[in-house]
């Protein structure tokens, strides 16, 4: 299957692991991914929070993009870029208006779009399963952490998933060998980008997350969004300096712990860059 | 306590919530104060007025008090309220079409911060097509005045291999400038 690829900025940046351990499991998995040719950012928070043209015209021009690269299906591993990208193709074969104004603002005609937008648990999630385990993640037990932009408003993205009590990073750990602990925390908010404007409510939902993790007895926590990785992983020593606490719990996107139990070496897996290691933990574990 | 008359708020401020309504496409009249989305609303603590007050405001034409809320600028998305919400109203959404409508007045009250985020963070999408993490960093902390803000994860960022010191440029630059261009002209 050829996958239409949006690293967005982050993915080149700050959450290059994630990008990393997508192009390390992807291939043996049978997914060929295609970059988006020329791809820009897609506005982020700050264009919906200003406008309402550039916030459909940029991600829209992605997916145009996109579309002409002939693949079946498009992710962008980031949630809040996923969440863009879905909505400006919806527009885009929804909302004459807005179509209009993009042709417009291009000068180009543009037909309906095809090309299935979906998240990354969606892209893995019937395309893992237990034959491609080589080494199985015995021992380890996590906290699945969804955060909010995947599994909500239910309505609007039509993701499977149930939206207070989502299971799908629990049935991909289930076949990684891994026990998935239950907790009350999995689809809190972290914050997300308001670790630039306002550090207080990061800091203060990201001790609330990590105390709970911690109590429920998990070794480490499991995320699918760029976001809530970076506010629990790059922040947990902010955290610890601000709230006195000692918390040190590994951050790991899951994708990295599919690419273990398929046996790739932790080194194509992007360990080295999350801030809390999680190497000595995989170690005691004997699963490095 | 101030008291208000409703009934001229409402009168006065009718075209804009009209104007509210038909660009978020949401109805704040149908809350019935149930309080589901306060409960429930993760950065509650942080704002003036919690998400069930900011739609009491609005069913009473509180326009102005909404508009230089500290609220619509700390809301951060999540939807959950929306996806809670028992009369089917995307919080969210009115949130976002009200931050857009405040950015557009120039209302920005305790929100300089924000002011600021966005302001640098399109302006760096409109020279380069993509974000360039440091410039937003600095042109972030120059604006707000906080020059120390996260300059104690800089060096581990930069030493992770996670920072590019220099923009990059895409090369369909000539569309997004035609795409900013438009957005200026219709005036969204
Ligand atoms: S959850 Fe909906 S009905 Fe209840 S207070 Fe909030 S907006 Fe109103
Ligand atoms: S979307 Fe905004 S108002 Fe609604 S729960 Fe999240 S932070 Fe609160």
């Amino acid at each position: 299957m050829k996958l239409s690829y949006y690293p967005g900025c982050g993915l080149s940046g700050s959450s290059k692991e994630l990008d990393i351990s997508v192009k390390a499991i992807s291939g043996p998995l049978g997914i060929d991914i295609v970059e988006v040719p020329d791809w820009n950012c897609c506005g982020g928070t700050s264009a919906h929070s200003t406008g309402h043209f550039l916030s459909f015209a940029l991600p829209a021009r992605n997916v145009v993009k996109a579309e002409k690269t002939g693949c079946d299906e498009f992710t962008a591993p980031c949630p809040a870029c996923y969440v863009r990208h879905f909505l400006a193709q919806k527009q885009l074969n929804e909302d004459a208006k807005m179509k209009r104004h993009l042709e417009n603002a291009l000068g180009q005609n543009f037909e309906q779009s095809d090309i299935k937008i979906k998240n990354l648990i969606e892209v893995y999630i019937d395309r893992f399963s237990s034959s491609n385990v080589t080494k199985p993640l015995k021992g380890l037990k996590v906290v699945n952490y969804y955060g909010c932009a995947l599994v909500k408003p239910p309505k609007t993205f039509n993701f499977f998933d149930d939206p207070e009590n989502p299971k799908s990073l629990e049935k991909i750990m289930d076949t990684c060998g891994a026990e998935s602990i239950e907790w009350p925390y999995k689809t809190e908010c972290c914050g997300a980008s308001l670790c630039f404007t306002n550090q207080d409510v990061v800091w203060k939902n990201g001790r609330d997350i990590l105390q709970v993790a911690k109590d429920s007895g998990a070794q480490a926590i499991v995320v699918a969004c760029t976001m809530c990785q970076m506010n629990l992983d790059m922040r947990q020593a902010q955290i610890n300096k601000k709230y006195k606490t000692n918390f040190n719990i590994p951050v790991m996107y899951f994708t990295q712990l599919m690419g273990l139990a398929m046996g790739i070496p932790a080194d194509r897996l992007g360990f080295d860059k999350l801030y809390v290691d999680a190497k000595p933990l995989l170690h005691s574990l004997k699963l490095l | 306590m101030r008291e208000i008359n409703v009934t001229q708020k409402l009168e006065k401020s009718k075209d804009f919530l009209r104007k509210l309504q038909e660009e978020s496409g949401q109805d704040p009249g149908q809350c019935f104060q149930c309080m589901k989305c306060t409960g429930g609303c993760p950065v509650q603590f942080a704002m003036d007025y919690p998400p069930s007050q900011i739609m009491r405001m609005l069913q009473d034409g509180l326009v102005d008090e909404v508009l230089n809320s500290f609220t619509i600028w700390t809301c951060a998305t999540c939807s959950t309220c929306t996806a809670r919400c028992p009369r089917d109203i995307d919080i969210a959404q009115l949130m976002d079409t009200l931050r857009v409508m405040a950015f557009h007045k120039r209302r920005f009250n305790k929100a300089k911060n924000m002011r600021v985020f966005h302001t640098v963070f399109m302006d760096s999408i409109g020279s380069h097509g993509r974000l360039y993490e440091v410039g937003l960093a600095l042109g972030l902390n120059l604006g707000t005045g906080n020059l120390l803000q996260d300059t104690d994860i800089g060096l581990p960022m930069f030493m992770k291999g996670k920072l590019s010191l220099l923009p990059h440029n895409i090369k369909g630059m000539n569309e997004i400038k035609r795409l900013y261009d438009y957005a200026k002209k219709i005036g969204e």
